[in-house]
Formats: C-alpha cells, sequence, structure tokens
C-alpha cells in the first residue's frame, strides 16, 4: 500500500509542471447522453484567494468528453447548492437532471484544501457517493479527474479514465531543422511535458503497465535504437542496438518482457527480451516483413503485422512461437493491430476506398468496423476502459490526434497550437489505491 | 442521509509530495550525451570522409555533369522494385564504390506517409536493401555498405499530394 502512494504523489507532482499543448473539442456525438448537473463547487475560504482551477468544470468537461453524459450550463441552474442540505430535488427534476454533483472546497493548512463532493440521484432522492479528499493547489487537476473517475463508475460501472494520460510525438520546424520530442500530457491535454527532445526522429512511445516507464525508438547518432525511460526521473537505457531494424516496442502486460522488431538476421521478425536477464528469444521466423507486436491482455500470445500472404494483415502468434494464424481477411492493408483492455476486439489500421482509416475488429463474429473518417488516419491505442480510441489524424495541414468513442458514437479532436503530433498511446491506469 | 466519507490524506500528504519532487526533475538524457543526436546521417553529402578515393572521384561525386551526381532514386508505392530508369545511375555509383575501395556508402530507404509508421520502417528497409543487392551483384564489397530505414520520419517533400508521396518514396545514397 504504501509504495502505491508513493506512486500515486510522484504522478501529481509532475501534473503540477503545466503547459498547456493540447486543446480538446468535441466534433461529433451527444445525443442520448445521461443528463447530469455538476453545481460549480463553492470555495469557502478566503474570497480575493480562490483555487487556481475550478473543480467542478473540470469535473463536468470530463464527463460531457466521455460521450456518455451531456453536463448542464452554470447559467441554466435554477440553483447552487453545495452541501446536501442546501439541496432542493425539485429544482433538479424541473431542469430533466438525472444526477446531480455538488461539492465544496475549504481552506486546510497553508496551500491545502479540503475537497468535499457528493453525487444524487435526483429521481429518487438519494446520495450515491460522497467523499472528503483532502489535497494542495498543485493536485487539484488530479483529484478533479479522480472525482469525474468515481462518478462515471458509479454511474456506468465502468471504472473512470480520466485519471490517465497519454504520450506522443511531436516535431516543429521547416525541413531540415526540425525537432522532434516526446511528449506526455494529461488525457484532457493539460500539463504537456517533454520527456525526450532530439533532431533525429523519435517514435513508437509505449508505456509500461505501471506507467512509470515509456520505451521508444529513436534515431540519434543516424540508426535507430530502442530505449526504455523512467518518465518521473528521466533516466534512460538503450535496450537494443542491432544492425538494421529496431522498432516497434511493447510492454508485456507484467512489464517483465519487452516485444520489438529486429532485423539483424535478414528480414524483420518479432523477438520477446527478458528484461531481468536481458535475453532475446525469436518468435517468429519469415522472409516478410514481420512487425508491430502487440500483447494479449492474458500476456500469452502477440498479434502482429505481417506481409507474408502478400499484403500487409494482422496475424496471432503464441508468445512461444509456432504457427501464426491470420486474422484480417477484409481489404488489402491491416496493419498496427492492439486488443481491447477485454481481448475481445482489435484496433487497427485499415485501407477504406483508398484511405487509411481506424478500424475495429471483433474477434468474435470477425466484423470489421470503420470508427474514423480520416485519409492518412494511423496509431490507434486504446483507452485503459476501453471506451475510447485515440489515433492520428491530419487536420488543417497538419498532424492532430483525434479520439473516438469505441461504438464510434462520440468523436473529439485534441489539437496542438503549432507543429504536428502523431504516435499517441494511452496510458495504463496508474496503480494507486483509491479506497481502503 | 448518509455520507461515505474516508480520507485520502494518506495519499496526499505533502511531505511525500516533496519527496517525490526530488526525482522528478531533470528528463534529459540519462546516459549525458544530449538527446540531440549527431547529425552525421543527413542527407547532404560530403566527400572529405572518402579515404582512398582519388581526388577526380572525390569531385564527380559534386559534379552536375557525372552521373555520380545523382544520389536519389525513387519507388513506387508500397513496392521496392528498382525502376529501369535509375540502373545506370546505380551502375556509376557501383562502379565508383568498386574503384575506390575506400569508399563507404549508406544507402537510407524512405517511404510516404501512407500507413503504418513501423510498417513503413520495415518497407523502407526493404527498398535500402534491394539498392545493396544491386551494388553486391555489381561486385561491390558488402563491407563498403551500410544501411538505414526511416520510414516515413524523414520526407523530402513534407506535402500531402500524390506528388509529394512519389518524391517521398526513395532510397538516398550517403557517402
Amino acid at each position: 500500500m504504501f509504495k502505491q502512494v508513493l506512486v500515486f504523489c510522484a504522478l501529481l507532482v509532475c501534473q503540477a509542471q503545466a503547459m498547456a499543448a493540447l486543446t480538446i473539442e468535441i466534433t461529433e456525438g451527444l445525443e442520448g447522453a445521461l443528463p447530469i448537473a455538476v453545481v460549480p463547487f463553492a470555495w469557502a475560504g478566503d474570497a480575493g484567494r480562490p483555487p487556481g482551477h475550478s473543480v467542478g468544470k473540470i469535473i463536468a468537461d470530463d464527463l460531457q468528453r466521455s460521450g456518455r453524459f451531456n453536463t448542464l450550463d452554470p447559467a441554466d441552474m435554477l440553483s447552487r447548492p453545495s452541501t446536501a442540505d442546501a439541496v432542493d430535488f425539485r429544482d433538479w427534476r424541473a431542469l430533466q437532471q438525472e444526477n446531480l454533483v455538488v461539492g465544496r472546497i475549504t481552506p486546510n493548512g497553508p496551500g491545502g484544501y479540503n475537497i468535499r463532493f457528493e453525487l444524487f440521484d435526483v429521481y429518487k432522492g438519494e446520495q450515491l457517493i460522497g467523499y472528503n479528499i483532502p489535497t494542495t493547489e498543485q493536485d487539484l487537476r488530479s483529484v478533479a479527474h479522480h472525482i469525474a473517475d468515481l462518478i462515471y463508475e458509479t454511474l456506468t460501472g465502468i471504472p473512470g479514465a480520466f485519471a490517465t494520460r497519454i504520450a506522443y510525438v511531436t516535431s516543429e520546424g521547416g525541413a531540415g531543422q526540425k525537432k522532434t520530442e516526446l511528449r506526455i500530457a494529461d488525457a484532457d491535454g493539460y500539463g504537456a511535458q517533454t520527456i525526450v527532445s532530439s533532431d533525429e526522429p523519435l517514435m513508437s512511445p509505449a508505456w509500461s503497465p505501471d506507467g512509470r516507464k515509456i520505451a521508444y525508438v529513436s534515431f540519434e547518432k543516424g540508426k535507430p535504437s530502442i530505449w526504455i525511460q523512467e518518465i518521473f526521473t528521466g533516466k534512460r537505457e538503450k535496450i537494443t542496438s542491432y544492425k538494421g531494424i529496431n522498432g516497434a516496442p511493447a510492454f508485456s502486460p507484467d512489464g517483465r518482457y519487452l516485444a520489438m522488431t529486429l532485423s539483424k538476421d535478414g528480414s524483420p521478425d518479432i523477438y520477446v527480451m527478458d528484461l531481468l536477464r536481458r535475453k532475446l528469444r525469436q518468435v517468429t521466423r519469415h522472409w516478410s516483413i514481420d512487425t508491430e507486436p502487440s500483447w494479449s491482455p492474458d500476456g500469452r500470445s502477440l498479434l502482429f503485422t505481417s506481409d507474408r500472404g502478400g499484403s500487409p494483415q494482422i496475424y496471432r502468434v503464441s508468445v512461444a512461437g509456432g504457427t501464426a494464424e491470420r486474422l484480417t481477411w477484409d481489404g488489402k492493408y491491416n496493419a498496427r493491430a492492439s486488443f481491447a483492455p477485454d481481448g475481445k476486439s482489435l484496433t487497427l489500421i485499415t485501407q477504406a476506398g483508398g484511405n487509411y482509416r481506424i478500424g475495429m475488429l471483433e474477434l468474435g463474429t470477425g466484423s470489421l468496423s470503420i470508427l474514423s473518417e480520416g485519409n492518412l488516419d494511423e496509431s490507434p491505442s486504446f483507452a485503459p476502459n476501453g471506451s475510447m480510441i485515440i489515433y492520428a489524424t491530419r487536420s488543417g495541414g497538419k498532424g492532430v490526434l483525434a479520439a473516438v468513442s469505441t461504438d464510434g458514437r462520440v468523436k473529439q479532436r485534441l489539437a496542438l497550437q503549432t507543429g504536428d503530433v502523431r504516435d499517441p498511446v494511452w496510458s495504463p491506469y496508474y496503480k494507486q489505491s483509491r479506497s481502503q | 442521509m448518509k455520507t461515505n466519507t474516508f480520507s485520502w490524506a494518506a495519499l496526499i500528504l505533502g511531505v511525500l509530495l516533496a519527496a517525490g519532487c526530488g526525482t522528478t526533475g531533470d528528463t534529459k538524457d540519462g546516459e549525458g550525451d544530449g538527446t540531440g543526436a549527431a547529425g552525421g546521417a543527413g542527407s547532404g553529402v560530403s566527400t572529405s570522409g572518402v579515404a582512398g578515393g582519388g581526388a577526380w572521384d572525390a569531385t564527380a561525386l559534386q559534379d552536375p555533369d557525372s552521373p555520380l551526381y545523382t544520389k536519389v532514386i525513387y519507388f513506387d508505392y508500397d513496392v521496392a522494385e528498382l525502376r529501369s530508369e535509375f540502373i545506370d545511375t546505380l551502375r556509376a555509383h557501383a562502379e565508383y564504390l568498386v574503384r575506390n575501395p575506400g569508399a563507404m556508402v549508406t544507402i537510407e530507404g524512405h517511404c510516404d506517409e501512407r500507413g503504418s509508421r513501423e510498417y513503413n520502417v520495415a518497407l523502407g528497409e526493404r527498398r535500402a536493401n534491394a539498392v545493396q543487392r544491386f551494388f553486391e551483384t555489381e561486385g561491390v564489397p558488402s563491407s563498403q555498405i551500410s544501411t538505414v530505414s526511416y520510414g516515413e520520419e524523414r520526407p523530402e517533400d513534407y506535402g500531402h499530394s500524390e506528388a509529394a508521396w512519389a518524391m517521398n518514396r526513395r532510397a538516398v545514397l550517403v557517402y
């Protein structure tokens, strides 16, 4: 338990080094969403020195972005209670709200706060959850995301993924003087930080399952190598630098192994490295291109892209090796697949009518649905709760990130003010203790 | 009305935060050699490193009238087959390498931006290998050749049209 506490705290510290970078706009889909009112949280301290972030607004924005909720504009509220005894449910029934969130922030020592919030079922007139959370100025955003996660889980039965992060690659500057950066931001785009900066290409970031490390490919010194970097210390280590391709790193679900693509023996094949012993094992052996390994949630098999059948398609192979099974049969280009957290579906890049789009393949039925509408969409990555897929697309002449709900209903765009963004990957849940 | 209240204080103690702070700062290269990489493999031409090459040959690499002046060849979509129009150029480079055993060449493989980034790295390597095999068939020792694939990461043309993509599906010879 104590170790988990430390992890959580370190995360909060990082988030405090905020630097606005990505802006998110919902581009489609709010019909059928659950109406919820999040009353702006009351501040019980010195009116001249309010908290630096609007906790109620952060919560409302998270819920709204999920597409599962439609939040009430505070301007339309008939009353603004901040505690349970001040709630008159008739006000909220009149506004046809199904759920209500109220909260109150009180000073708690120097730089400290106490946040108390409650979630109500408006029609039953009952409290569903209520928490009292001590925090500090620099952790306000993070705590707000955790509150949104609690509300989301209580009302949908699915854990929220608001208190997670994304890693992505950006580039700025024109030809000849490109600067490439690997960055990490909160899942809502705030608090972006650069963890690697290079004049040479960086690509293929991959999170460790505890969210504390990122593996990536760097072309520094004119050739590709795979590195693993601790995100809180910046310490990094070169993992492979063989002749040829060193690419597509992917941590196993238990974090002990790193799958990757190496072409040291000729054509690109899938390998798995035992990270503790630094022992490398070859998983596929074929004259064609085999690349983009991705682990099944149980850690027993790997998906990969191969053109052994004449065009790039998705295959599955046991981690122990052996015969690979072809999974995609629709279309002449399917690549970069990864499993949904429940292992029942895959997201991948698929070519449809000359366009490269994000697809989702249901493994049970074999049916492939197209979730995106761009012509150069790539790098899909599931949120850890399986609700959304983030991917790279182009908009207004530059690379931007977009997210789509797995039912295709809700679409969002995450854009940088300047430069290109690409190669997004959603973090796992951070190991933490939310309840005793 | 019942309120479930528990404390997250243990999670968010200021003391622990301060302790965590000490470990977050520097995100620079842990090995201390800087994240900015050496620019050795740029597409620019360098003749200064060509040990054993005669002065005439070194000059030929930069002479617009020499077949050696052309150092970029282009490919069709999703393939690594050498186009016949570039065979003379490649043969001239092979002859140059055979006549100058001290000359070293790096063949860079590149792709257009369509499709998956890592698959494109593999495709770029296939293009670089196609050039390497041609050189070896022409008698160039493999010790004089190295390859690297940049996939779609280093476009020559930053546009997004068919014309731009055609410029980006290429192999570049770097001496």
